[in-house]
């Protein structure tokens, strides 16, 4: 169809849409040795993250279950096809990155051992022309930290 | 009757009143405001009073011996008494000046709940109450044990009569406090008939006027309550200034609110004695030039006159209502069959705030979420919120039709 929204594709790729409609890794974990609950209370997206960690704290499995808007669901979604076999500090690294892109649109920092990820993240990184979004994308990982930190819950407010 | 001798409704002629809605928005797009439930946009004439308030009568109110605090004086209290003629006050010492409806709300719950209700007394609110008529309600019966009941809304969204009706029968109902309109399913609430039923068992009736003042005629003595709130931010005012009239044997019997200037008659270390009404309730410097703002504001929708206004959003309910229903996968909230210029809907393909994203691309302004109503979200089994538009006296049917043509395509791209 023609062209009122042509310029969102930037925004809405067709990754975020179809991680979107058909997020990845979206089941609760029951043997998730970490877990924290995500809320944006100005728009009501809510993600509960589960996270099962190896003996050496390695991420072995990450899962999340919840409500929310294409952005914030997507970026779940990506977020744990994205730390799952990372260590805790590796996963922290990354969300501090990504954070860094979603409000700027670019991660001058970012060196090349955060590379491949970023780029996997990258459909995102649209989200900084619509400050009113970048809670959306940052909620999954404020979650992320809440739950390795062991608290139980995290805000994107 | 209002309308009569005023000039015929001419939505273009009242565009032009509005300096913002010539303001171009994203790649050019003309603005399509359809948030005014949440803040209306601002006439030309409301600008020009408060500047010229501040450039030729401005200095603080009943204070100064000297000629501009006597023009600020007379300019704050020309307001209140416009006000108590825009909602037929007995007299203007029944109007007490606030931040906002919630404040005005608070106030109530405050002084009205806590000063002159009995602990055993029940306030009974509904589904359908904004945040505003709920929390204050709460604290209430969290701080003095009052309980609080909840009226059912059908799923019509109308107010369930005979609900309302059961919780008043056992007479411990102290008050009623209901939306006069809601800010969601745009229902206008029986009014006349809540203030028969309470008033018959005893309890008291606070109308929250917040969405109806704006859309239609009140009278709140043909109405028959004991409190009205509003706003004048809604009212195509300014911000700041809020509205709580109550009969004046209520506010006679309620203690003060806030505690400082302007609120005292004799302060003694020992004791302070109270300021008559209304000035009990409105401690402080008030806010002269928003009241200034609201006057001008109350004066240009009375010259438009306040019927015109109701018959212009009426047409825009019965368009827009036929217009939604068309766009495929919407699906709308409530169906009252007296409603405002409120429509909350959910679209199957997408989610509401990245549907607000995609509106605003359009030039579209409208809100997306709860709109500070989430029991009834939740009431209504949308706990991911719903997506508003919401009318006011320069909105036009092609707005409407733009909004239904950009949430098709909306729909398309989310597919």
């Amino acid at each position: 169809m023609s062209g009122l929204f042509d310029d969102l594709r930037d925004l809405y790729q067709e990754v975020i849409l179809d991680h979107g409609r058909k997020p990845r890794n979206f089941r609760r974990l029951e043997d998730a040795t970490a877990t924290a609950r995500g809320d944006n209370p100005m728009c009501g997206d809510r993600i509960e993250l589960f996270v099962k960690q190896a003996p050496d704290g390695t991420i072995a499995d990450v899962a999340f279950q919840g409500r929310g808007c294409a952005i914030s669901t997507a970026s779940a979604s990506l977020m744990t096809e994205t730390v799952a076999g990372k260590t805790p500090d590796q996963a922290r690294a990354l969300g501090a990155a990504f954070r860094e892109v979603a409000m700027t649109g670019a991660c001058p920092d970012c060196g090349a051992a955060l590379a491949d990820d970023m780029e996997r993240l990258a459909p995102l990184s649209g989200v900084h022309e619509f400050p009113s979004r970048v809670k959306c994308a940052t909620l999954a990982w404020h979650t992320l930290n809440a739950a390795l930190d062991g608290a139980k819950e995290a805000s994107s407010e | 009757m209002d309308g009569v001798a005023a000039p015929a409704f001419d939505v273009a002629r009242i565009r032009q009143d509005f300096p913002i809605l010539s303001q171009p928005q994203a790649r050019g797009r003309p603005l399509v405001f359809l948030d005014s439930g949440a803040s209306a946009q601002k006439p030309r004439v409301v600008i020009d009073a408060m500047v010229r308030c501040m450039e030729t009568a401005y200095a603080n109110v009943h204070r100064g011996a000297y000629r501009l605090s006597e023009l600020a004086t007379d300019a704050y209290e020309a307001a209140r008494g416009a006000t108590a003629r825009f909602i037929s006050a007995a007299e203007p010492r029944e109007i007490v000046f606030t931040k906002n409806s919630t404040e005005a709300m608070n106030l109530v719950a405050h002084c009205w709940g806590r000063g002159v209700m009995q602990p055993g007394q029940a306030v009974v609110i509904s589904e359908l109450e904004h945040h505003a008529n709920i929390v204050p309600w709460q604290m209430l019966r969290d701080d003095r044990g009052n309980e609080l009941r909840v009226c059912r809304v059908t799923d019509a969204g109308e107010l369930d009569m005979d609900d309302l009706e059961r919780h008043l029968s056992d007479g411990k109902v102290g008050l009623v406090a209901i939306a006069h309109m809601s800010n969601v399913l745009g229902t206008v609430t029986p009014v006349e008939r809540i203030v028969a039923l309470a008033h018959a068992h005893g309890a008291k009736v606070l109308l929250d006027g917040s969405q109806a003042a704006v859309h239609r005629r009140v009278d709140v003595q043909a109405i028959g309550c004991d409190f009205y709130c509003f706003t004048g931010h809604k009212l195509y005012g300014p911000t700041g200034i809020g509205v709580l009239w109550a009969r004046l044997e209520h506010l006679d019997r309620m203690p003060p609110f806030l505690g400082g200037g302007d609120m005292i008659s004799v302060v003694t270390f020992e004791k302070s004695e109270w300021a008559p009404v209304p000035g009990k309730f409105e401690a402080g410097t008030p806010a002269i030039i928003e009241a200034v703002g609201l006057h001008a504001a109350i004066d240009y929708v009375t010259a438009i006159g306040m019927g015109a206004i109701e018959a212009h959003e009426r047409a825009l309910v019965d368009h827009a209502t036929a217009r939604l229903a068309q766009v495929p996968g919407l699906t709308l909230l409530g169906a009252a069959q007296d409603r405002g210029g409120v429509f909350a809907f959910g679209l199957d393909a997408a989610h509401p705030h990245d549907l607000a994203t995609l509106l605003d691309r359009a030039g579209i302004a409208v809100r997306a979420g709860r709109h500070c109503a989430e029991p009834l979200h939740a009431r209504f089994g949308l706990d991911n919120g719903t997506t508003r538009a919401s009318f006011g006296l320069y909105t036009t049917k092609d707005e409407i039709d733009l909004l239904a043509q950009a949430l098709t395509e909306a729909r398309e791209f989310f597919k």
